[in-house]
């Protein structure tokens, strides 16, 4: 069960996000709440159009919000200080990213796919060649670790894009349908590995998807209707 | 790491294949610039030559390379006994067009005295003229080879002698023959028509004119002051190397250059619009890796530098490829094709400049695309 007194990594209070002004306005998000602790795994469910992908790109540092704050592992982001260059080096510190469809980079091998992100980082090469063999070992890849993607099994390929995402121990990991490429055994198998990095990493995964064999492995379900978020409880905003 | 490298080594094939194409089009800015050069060179090579001084011509007129100059014959005598003049010889200059085994060779005739100024400077086979008449020392780039025997006018010639790189500034090979021969190769007619000058009452011309009188001065002598002494003589004119020289460029050579400068002109800028599509399609193609990239928390240097060195890359490649074929195949030119260092450098420093204007289009474009194109499928 879900111990509250963990720390909060996702701190959202009253964001909302409009695009366009006077009749053409669209309220994509609206005054939505949502805090995500340490070692949380949670689902953003909901019909498309509904905010789901507004609501990552929120928290990945994409688009700014145009109402609300946003608390990111205890820092305040989106207030005028930030520059986007600022934004680039909390997603590269902080946030660790998993596709829908792996986006691995094709010119790179397995290792390297996952070394790029410790050496965009400032670690050396050495440093991020070991990493990455130490993270592609622990999710039972490494004898793929030469390989290049187009080489590689659709569960391989998406065990070295969650070696990429947790690379720089990411305290929050965001995904994108990460299960959506893999049929139901292999699902189950990626949202474990996921739920176990979550745990022991003390990050929190926040994943939009709509696969339905996967709910249960969530801690929790926020359900977004018209830009408006509901737990599984059918509380909250 | 780098990713342009690691890009261009996961397309290598495809890589090849453009640079390929960019090396081709490489290859015709070098031909060119060679032609070009050539040019130049041929046309100045032989004005420079007979290593004169002074070049005296007839009155008004800009010497035998610009327009026809006939002087008498005894007017060597009349320049060597000048003060400050060291050598002097009488020289003709003529196109022929001569027959040979089953072709017809254009070649430019150069008539001179031997043992005086205005013959071949390095004979590189065979000898140089020995004989009063009827041998001739002949340009490399004509096929005549030291043995072979040519008709010029009514006479058979033997050639005796090979010299490279002397050729008018049309790309005629120069032949080298006695002034005297060169005389009656100018006046000789053929049988019939000399009977009907003969019946006309015409008297022979017996080749009394030459086309300039050349001269070398003593040290220390200044030629201005030897041309303008010999300008006062109201039937000649005098020219000096330098004038010489500046008259071949400007009036011979200038349309020439004018001419390959605006298509070099053209193939630098089809070359840029070229590399700019390629470069362009190659970003296009790698628009989600650069949305990854940039969700990722890469740096805007980072992914232009992919696109930038990549764009260099194909430039740097395509231009080698160039110069490789070019000096493969600059000899089966018809006209000389002369590349000189500065040409490769120049080239570099023009395709290094174009490379990264025209990566431009495609780093504008890749630093427009939104990270949040990477999420979603």
């Amino acid at each position: 069960m879900l111990d509250d007194s963990r720390r909060v990594i996702v701190d959202i209070k009253g964001v909302a996000k409009h695009y366009g002004i006077g009749e053409t306005r669209v309220d994509a998000l609206r005054n939505l709440d949502l805090t995500v602790h340490a070692g949380e795994v949670v689902a953003l469910l909901g019909p498309s159009g509904s905010g789901k992908t507004t609501l990552l790109n929120i928290i990945g540092c994409i688009i700014d919000p145009s109402e609300g704050q946003v608390n990111l592992d205890g820092e305040l982001v989106y207030d005028n200080l930030w520059l986007r260059g600022d934004l680039r080096r909390l997603r590269l510190d902080k946030i660790g990213f998993i596709f829908q469809a792996h986006n691995l980079l094709p010119f790179l091998n397995a290792t390297d796919n996952v070394a790029l992100v410790l050496q965009l980082a400032g670690k050396s090469r050495a440093q991020a060649q070991a990493r990455a063999q130490e993270l592609l070992d622990y999710l039972e890849v490494g004898h793929r670790a030469r390989a290049m993607p187009a080489l590689l099994s659709g569960g391989e390929a998406q065990r070295v894009a969650i070696a990429r995402a947790l690379a720089n121990s990411p305290r929050i990991i965001l995904a994108d349908e990460p299960t959506a490429a893999l049929d139901s055994k292999r699902a189950g198998i990626v949202m474990d590995l996921l739920r176990k990095l979550a745990a022991e990493q003390d990050a929190c995964i926040i994943a939009v998807t709509h696969d339905e064999k996967i709910l249960d492995r969530f801690d929790r379900l926020f359900h977004l209707r018209d830009g408006r978020l509901e737990d599984d409880k059918g509380e909250g905003k | 790491m780098n990713l342009a490298w690691r890009d261009v080594r996961h397309n290598l094939f495809r890589f090849l294949l453009t640079c390929l194409g960019l090396g081709l089009l490489m290859t015709v800015v070098l031909a060119m610039m060679g032609i070009y050069n050539g040019l130049v060179s041929d046309a100045l090579n032989i004005v420079k030559a007979p290593q004169a001084d002074i070049w005296v011509v007839e009155a008004d007129t800009q010497g035998p390379f610009a327009e026809a100059s006939k002087i008498p014959n005894d007017t060597r005598d009349a320049v060597a006994r000048l003060h400050g003049v060291a050598q002097a010889g009488s020289i003709t200059y003529q196109t022929v067009e001569a027959p040979f085994e089953g072709a017809t060779l254009r070649l430019y005739v150069i008539g001179y005295e031997r043992g005086r100024l205005g013959g071949p400077q390095t004979i590189v086979a065979g000898r140089g003229l020995e004989a009063s008449h009827f041998e001739l020392v002949a340009d490399a780039k004509s096929g005549l080879t030291p043995g072979d025997t040519i008709t010029l006018g009514r006479n058979q010639f033997q050639v005796v002698g090979l010299v490279r790189d002397t050729m008018n500034s049309g790309g005629d090979p120069a032949i080298f023959i006695t002034l005297a021969d060169a005389q009656v190769l100018q006046t000789q007619l053929a049988p019939p028509a000399a009977r009907v000058q003969v019946a006309r009452g015409a008297a022979a011309t017996g080749g009394a004119t030459v086309a300039a009188v050349i001269a070398r001065l003593d040290p220390n002598v200044d030629a201005q002051s030897v041309a303008q002494t010999v300008r006062q003589w109201k039937h000649l004119s005098a020219l000096t190397q330098a004038e010489q020289e500046e008259i071949l460029i400007k009036s011979v050579v200038d349309k020439a250059r004018k001419q390959i400068g605006l298509f070099l002109g053209i193939l630098l800028t089809v070359s840029a619009v070229v590399i700019a599509l390629i470069i362009y399609t190659m970003t296009m193609e790698k628009l989600k890796q650069i949305a990854t990239l940039k969700l990722i928390g890469a740096p805007d240097r980072t992914i232009i530098a992919l696109i930038v060195q990549q764009s260099v890359a194909l430039g740097v490649v395509g231009l080698s490829l160039g110069l490789i074929l070019i000096l493969t195949v600059k000899d089966y030119f018809p006209r000389r094709v002369l590349l000189e260092p500065v040409n490769a450098l120049a080239l570099t420093g023009i395709i290094l400049v174009v490379c990264v204007l025209a990566s431009g289009l495609g780093v504008r474009a890749a630093l427009k695309v939104d990270p949040a194109t990477a999420l979603g499928g």
